[in-house]
């Protein structure tokens, strides 16, 4: 913009001259643009900070899950639609096993078809599979069952019960042309580099302050209307339990990197993820499931992680030490 | 927790309360009409349910703290729009809070637009209770609620506005005419947005009842 004004304000003889000299211009045009994009953001300060368009940007993840509106419409598709509505609205197509306000789709950016959102279709493909967290072999149901009795704070639907075969249902369906390959490109959340500086409490405040409080609210409860989860709690009583696996703050940063805010995908610093999941993973939270009657030993059996603050003094509270889980 | 980027606008307000509030004598009650709200009648409507065809928005029911934002952005330009600009500088500070209290109170009245048909129907649909995620662009419902009936102080009601309003909201948040909004996030994912998937959107959203219906949550 610069440039072309004062070219306009030129006698049409010195225009001429310039016009000769563009290729010289040009070699500086790269210098001004950076200026003009400075003097830009200097003005606009209120403008938003770079982001990518979800998260899938940069996971390398190249398999694509059908429309939904290539849903069949027969018996197969009922039970593939009932799977897509659970993750959407679990407290509601999955009651019975639901204790806390949490939807799937809170940690499964778009109803579980996001590559680096810990998409379903990855997961599908990547089972059974032998699991730490309950060391045995795990079928695709039973980790499914993991994410309500931890994520969702609730209980184990049956094997073969609805809710799971509508899951699995749902899952299989995105999953269709995907070859079975544990090593699936978007599965999970994508690595995230290490922090240069060991996460911190106070600076993830300030974080959750900036960018998070506008939607999950000050003490991290979330947002509800006409009695909907909007914004989900992140920590407290009606938030994930201590064995899921945002209870690690490493798993929660990067998710928060990939995917939040909603839309603005990688748009915080690593730092900043890392800091602002250690402090939303540094509050109180329902108890562990697998709870072993005091904390000391359910840290030693299932939090022995650097990234779990289970069982640690923060601000002067021991998280964990609440007691026995309550019954469902 | 939800002024984002305005200490510049509460600096010029500091100044225009001092130059205007030896005016603002007499005591002002939330129940009846303030008396700025005679020129807000002029276009949003007595009942403030704005008018459609002219794309002048409905202002009752919306959350008092939005309200206020918003005349301030009309004032200091973050919202640049020369009508409004002209009717927000003037105001005080204690006159923006009693504007935005009358109209917070106000019951939304009014009976939808009529469904588009068709494709621009169903996309309309998609885009607003399931987003367009693979183009960076989230769902309304996400954000301003089941129903599109608003969620807290930072994200208004939706329903109950005009296609005309809400379309031409999208663009100046995809243009930067409209800003203010928390995290850049409107502007962000405006820019995602087709002119044809704006206009989906505004229709269908135009369209929706002000009570929302259990089948307008996320379950579809």
């Amino acid at each position: 913009m610069t440039i072309s004004f004062s070219l306009a304000a030129q006698p049409a003889t010195d225009r001429a001259a310039l016009g000769r000299k563009l290729s010289s211009l040009a070699c500086s045009l790269s210098a001004i643009g950076l200026m003009v994009t400075a003097a830009h953001a200097a003005h606009a300060a209120d403008a938003p900070p770079k982001s990518e368009i979800n998260a899938a940007v940069g996971t390398g993840a190249t398999f694509t899950p059908p429309p939904e509106s290539a849903i069949p419409d027969d018996e197969f598709g009922k039970m593939v639609k009932l799977g897509r509505d659970i993750m959407l609205d679990t407290p509601k197509y999955a009651k019975a096993y639901v204790g806390n306000t949490l939807s799937c789709v809170n940690c499964h950016t778009d109803a579980g078809r996001m590559a680096g959102s810990a998409p379903l279709w990855a997961a599908y493909v990547s089972y059974p599979a032998y699991r730490g967290k309950n060391k045995k072999v795990n079928t695709f149901e039973e980790r499914l069952q993991g994410c309500f009795m931890y994520s969702q704070n609730g209980k184990a639907p049956p094997l073969g019960s609805e809710p799971l075969v509508a899951l699995e249902s749902y899952a299989y369906w995105l999953s269709k042309g995907l070859p079975v390959d544990e090593k699936v490109a978007g599965r999970g959340y994508p690595n995230l580099p290490e922090p240069a500086l060991a996460p911190d409490y106070v600076r993830g405040q300030k974080v959750y302050e900036a960018k998070c409080i506008v939607c999950h609210a000050a003490n991290g409860e979330g947002q509800y209307v006409n009695g909907e989860t909007v914004f989900p709690p992140l920590w407290g009583a009606k938030s994930f339990n201590w064995g899921a696996g945002m209870g690690s703050y490493k798993n929660a940063a990067k998710f928060i990197y990939a995917n939040m805010p909603y839309g603005m995908s990688y748009s915080l610093t690593p730092q900043e993820a890392w800091d602002v999941a250690y402090f939303m993973d540094a509050h109180e939270r329902p108890q562990d499931p697998r709870w072993q009657g005091n904390v000391a030993g359910t840290r030693a059996k299932f939090h022995d992680s650097k990234f779990s603050l289970y069982g640690t003094k923060i601000n002067g509270k021991l998280l964990g030490d609440i007691g026995a889980p309550k019954a469902r | 927790m939800r002024r984002f980027q305005s200490n510049r606008g509460l600096r010029s307000w500091a100044v225009v309360s001092g130059l205007f509030g030896s005016l603002l004598a007499a005591p002002m009650s939330w129940a009846a009409a303030p008396p700025g709200a005679a020129s807000c009648i002029a276009c949003h409507g007595a009942d403030g349910m704005g008018n459609a065809a002219a794309g002048y928005p409905r202002l009752a029911g919306l959350p008092a703290q939005y309200l206020a934002d918003q005349l301030h952005y009309f004032a200091d330009g973050t919202r640049n729009n020369a009508i409004m600009s002209g009717m927000a500088k003037p105001l005080t500070a204690v006159q923006v809070t009693a504007l935005a209290h009358y109209y917070a109170k106000l019951k939304p009245s009014g009976s939808p637009a009529p469904m588009p048909t068709g494709a621009a129907a169903a996309e309309g649909a998609r885009l607003v209770l399931r987003g367009d995620w693979d183009k960076g662009i989230p769902a309304c419902i996400r954000c301003h609620g089941p129903g599109a009936v608003g969620v807290g102080e930072n994200f208004p009601p939706l329903v109950g506005q005009s296609a005309t309003y809400i379309e031409a909201q999208i663009k100046a948040w995809k243009d930067g005419s409209r800003r203010g909004d928390p995290l850049g996030m409107m502007h962000t994912v405006a820019l995602r947005m087709t002119d044809a998937q704006t206009q989906s959107v505004a229709q269908w959203l135009a369209a929706q009842p002000l009570t929302p219906s259990k089948s307008t949550s996320a379950n579809h």
